[in-house]
């Protein structure tokens, strides 16, 4: 008779529990993977397809899913050492075949810069750019919106005649960074 | 409130945390009068000398401007407005070097000076009383103060504050060795100073009105203390001598004991202050109409022979005031000059760097006084944590702490250990004994971290974009599909009703279908006549077959025209409003399809069957002759009905009838072949050249074919079985 009090007390506190577990489940269901969303706030947002997957988005979830940690190349190291902190996972060196290397020296930020005169107003860039920066219409002259512009470079292959190129933001002293050594001093005199 | 203005009458003030006290070294330049200097040869004029926006140029190349004209002008409440600070020609407008540690160079207006210094038309106020506080505000916007203490924010802005002010607090401590700018001025101008005090008065009305002059500056705190003796508010407050008594907050908890938590404004604790030489320029702007064209610079330093107080013109390049206070030389070696004081100032990279509204000092030390500055290599050593820096900062922040932090660019924990607060005053360098220049690790810090911040906010822009585009794309994408889907029911669905399209193109593979059957026949009759040669069987049998064809289309026409007619008589009916002309054409039209046919039998002889052909246009012939007399009858009508509107119109219309008529009689006889709609439709728009008159016809024309295709559609399918029966007998 205990034995069977204590079976009914167990199994009623089980299935309380359980019906508890699973209201909450459904209550307080999360939609997406949270992990997902967090590596896309990690990732650039450059959208400029150099990792594989047509923009940061899919990278993010192609991470989740088990895709190796060092393809961002405008994230660089500091994006690798973030993500390797959030996956759990060891930080590698950047895998060199998604860097494109164009042969610049300076790591100053880049935007895409259209030779207004040489534009042909094919449009081509305007489908390519990920971020709508490009402005025009058939057979008018385009421009790019720099404030806009990621620096992500696939505007650059579409145009048939050549006519964008990345260009260096000038330096200013609105994004000036001190430079311990670099300041000059001149001789008065 | 009552206690704080208690204990300030009674000379006690509270402390800041921290706070050094360096060699003074004012007296260099404190006892001279403040020198008004010869024009010099070229202004260099930065478009931006303040935080916030450069305005948009009002000037060229090449223009003549008068002293005080105003260069730039702003709409933004950030951008403040510069002024030719005399008369002269702008002789370019480019990149130069500007004052600013970076070495940067901004956009600056070059003003070729002609040394007449001729005024532009000021207005002057001789009572404040007539002006509204708004036109004060406006006066001092456009007279482009912007703070003269240093940080330069626009003046216009905090003297418009709403909420109510306690204090009103006029900085006039001048805490940093050297400079003795702002002390000059006290001595010299109490009274305008008193002016602007007594604008901002009016602007703010605040409680009370804090003039604060550390007590090193005796001379000053008489000035003022005498201008100030009969108004009750004004309490003239002498602060003890440390810096940085004269940074906002310290100044703030000095005279009120208050502290200014992170993040916040004094204005949030109901404080505003100003600098005094920004209360002069104020006075300046208002009473006399003169814009911020000037101020008071120290140059002083041990290199120069003769330091002392100037009243520079804005855009004047240091070297002239070197040379004006005689700078000594110094054999193979690096002179330094530094802009503002030894404490917060920069070594500028340039000769030609303009004066700005915010340049206090130029420093030109000696070796002897400043080793430091002519090191190329820092002295800097390990840091030996004897906790000397957090002793003296006036921000209550850990110094050496930041400096690990710093140099190990964690980020979250310079914001944790409050980085935003530090006041850069280097209170915590001067005292280092390992020599770190902590307040530049500071600073490159604080530009990263700007840095960072502005890209996380670029990436979220681009993020918010790069969805919107893929959001719009997907969009595009469906409403293609729908379209596609809707045009291809559309296309369907015309195939399957009986639209005067889709029987035409049955008719036309029944046309394809007799001709086909015409071919056999024709085949097997030359076959029937093996013997006879070839060529002339053929032709012969084509003459047979063209005469047997000819007596079939023209039973087809007589057919065909009896049609037209029993429509026509149909459309008269229907259109009442059709009046002679309309029978006139009618007419025309009925003698017309026997002209149209004949020479398409003619043609039709050497192809081999094309009987159904001229059945086909000829109706179609016919529908668009009776279309044209439709429009014309309703065109006509509609003019009649203008005509009674106006006169002018009524002779164009006259003129357009006459036109019209013989235009249709003509025809007749030049249409030999098929009629184009468009032709008669010109004829009328051409002359009439009025648009109603086209739209009247336009509509009368989807009339008339509403009303044709639907007759033509059950003709059409009796003809069609007429001309396969007439095949079968061939």
């Amino acid at each position: 008779m205990n034995i069977l009090i204590a079976i009914l007390v167990l199994g009623g506190i089980a299935a309380l529990f359980g019906a508890l577990l699973g209201f909450a489940s459904v209550r307080f269901k999360v939609d997406a993977d949270p992990i997902v969303e967090q590596l896309d706030a990690l990732l650039p947002q450059t959208q400029c397809g150099q990792c594989g997957y047509p923009g940061c988005k899919p990278y993010a979830q192609a991470v989740a899913d088990g895709e190796a940690i060092n393809k961002c190349a405008p994230g660089g190291e500091d994006t690798i050492k973030k993500i390797a902190d959030l996956m759990g996972v060891e930080v590698q060196p950047i895998d060199e075949s998604h860097v494109k290397d164009d042969g610049s020296q300076s790591n100053r930020p880049k935007v895409a810069f259209v030779i207004e005169e040489d534009c042909i107003g094919c449009t081509k860039c305007i489908q390519a750019c990920p971020v709508d920066a490009i402005i025009g219409a058939a057979k008018q002259m385009h421009t790019i919106i720099i404030d806009e512009c990621t620096g992500c470079d696939l505007c650059v292959a579409p145009c048939p005649v050549d006519c964008i190129e990345m260009r260096e933001i000038p330096e200013t002293i609105h994004n000036w960074q001190w430079d311990l050594h670099s300041i000059p001093v001149k001789q008065v005199n | 409130m009552e206690s704080i203005i208690e204990r300030i009458t009674s000379g006690h003030f509270w402390e800041f945390h921290g706070g050094i006290h360096p060699p003074e070294q004012k007296t260099l330049t404190s006892g001279k009068p403040i020198k008004q200097l010869a024009l010099p040869q070229q202004l260099i004029i930065p478009l931006q000398q303040h935080i916030g926006l450069e305005g948009d140029l009002l000037v060229r190349i090449g223009d003549y401007v008068l002293k005080g004209q105003p260069l730039t002008h702003g709409t933004n409440p950030m951008e403040v407005p510069i002024h030719a600070p005399t008369s002269g020609t702008i002789s370019a407008i480019k990149m130069s070097v500007i004052a600013h540690p970076s070495g940067l160079s901004q956009l600056c207006i070059f003003l070729n000076v002609d040394g007449l210094d001729t005024w532009i038309k000021r207005e002057v106020c001789p009572d404040l009383n007539l002006l509204s506080n708004h036109e004060i505000v406006e006066k001092i916007a456009d007279a482009g103060i912007s703070g003269m203490g240093g940080a330069g924010f626009p003046t216009h802005i905090k003297a418009n504050s709403k909420p109510d002010i306690n204090f009103l607090i006029i900085n006039g401590s001048e805490c940093e060795p050297y400079i003795t700018a702002d002390d000059l001025l006290m001595m010299e101008q109490s009274n305008d100073i008193l002016g602007g005090i007594k604008i901002l008065d009016r602007l703010l009305s605040p409680a009370f009105i804090l003039i604060a002059i550390e007590d090193n500056k005796p001379k000053a705190i008489k000035a003022l203390q005498k201008a100030t003796e009969c108004i009750e508010k004004i309490k003239v407050c002498t602060v003890p001598s440390k810096y940085p008594s004269g940074g906002e907050k310290q100044l703030i908890q000095i005279l009120t004991g208050k502290e200014v938590t992170s993040g916040k404004l004094p204005i949030h604790s109901g404080i505003v202050m100003h600098n005094v030489a920004t209360c002069f320029a104020i006075n300046e702007a208002v009473r006399h109409g003169t814009p911020l064209i000037r101020r008071v610079v120290t140059v002083t330093g041990q290199a120069l022979n003769k330091p002392q107080n100037v009243w520079a013109l804005l855009g004047t390049p240091i070297n002239f005031l070197l040379e004006q206070c005689a700078v000594e030389e110094i054999e193979n070696e690096k002179q330094p000059v530094i802009m503002g004081g030894p404490m917060m100032g920069f070594s500028v990279s340039s000769e030609i760097v303009p004066i700005v509204k915010t340049s206090n000092c130029i420093l030109v030390p000696s070796k002897i006084e400043m080793p430091s500055a002519f090191e190329k290599e820092s002295s800097e050593v390990e840091c030996i944590r004897c906790g000397q820096c957090s002793d003296v900062c006036p921000s209550h922040l850990l110094p050496q702490e930041l400096q690990w932090s710093a140099k190990a660019k964690d980020h979250p924990q310079l914001q944790k250990l409050n980085l935003s607060d530090c006041i850069e005053c280097g209170a915590c360098a001067y005292v280092c004994p390992s020599q770190i220049p902590l307040v530049h690790y500071y600073r490159v810090a604080k530009a990263e971290i700007r840095e960072l911040q502005q890209l996380d906010l670029k990436a979220e822009k681009a993020k918010v974009r790069f969805e919107a585009r893929k959001l719009r794309l997907e969009k595009e994408k469906i409403a293609r599909q729908e379209k596609h889907k809707k045009s291809a029911a559309v296309r369907k669905a015309a195939m399957n009703k009986a639209t005067p399209e889709a029987t035409g193109a049955k008719s036309a593979v029944a046309a394809a279908l007799a001709r086909v059957k015409a071919k056999k026949a024709a085949k097997d009759t030359s076959k029937d006549t093996p013997d006879a040669s070839t060529s002339e069987s053929k032709s012969n049998v084509q003459d047979g077959l063209a005469s047997d064809i000819a007596s079939d289309q023209k039973s087809q026409v007589t057919a065909a025209i009896a049609r037209a007619k029993a429509k026509k008589k149909l459309k008269e009916e229907a259109t009442q409003k059709a009046s002679n002309s309309h029978n006139i054409t009618s007419n025309a039209v009925e003698e017309k399809p026997s002209a149209i046919v004949i020479p398409k039998i003619g043609d039709s002889k050497n192809r081999d069957s094309k009987n159904t052909e001229p059945a086909g246009i000829k109706p179609s012939a016919v529908d668009k002759k009776a279309k044209i007399a439709l429009a014309v009858a309703k065109a006509k009508a509609k003019k009649m009905a203008k005509a009674s509107e106006a006169l002018h119109v009524d002779k164009k219309n006259t003129n357009t009838n006459n036109v019209v008529t013989p235009a249709l009689v003509t025809k007749s006889p030049q249409e030999n072949e098929t009629v184009e709609v468009d032709t008669p439709s010109e004829n009328i728009s051409k002359p009439v050249a009025d648009k109603k008159a086209k739209i009247a016809a336009a509509i009368a024309k989807a009339k008339a074919k509403k009303k044709q295709k639907e007759s033509i559609s059950k003709e059409n399918n009796t003809q069609n079985d007429n001309t396969i029966n007439d095949q079968d007998s061939v």
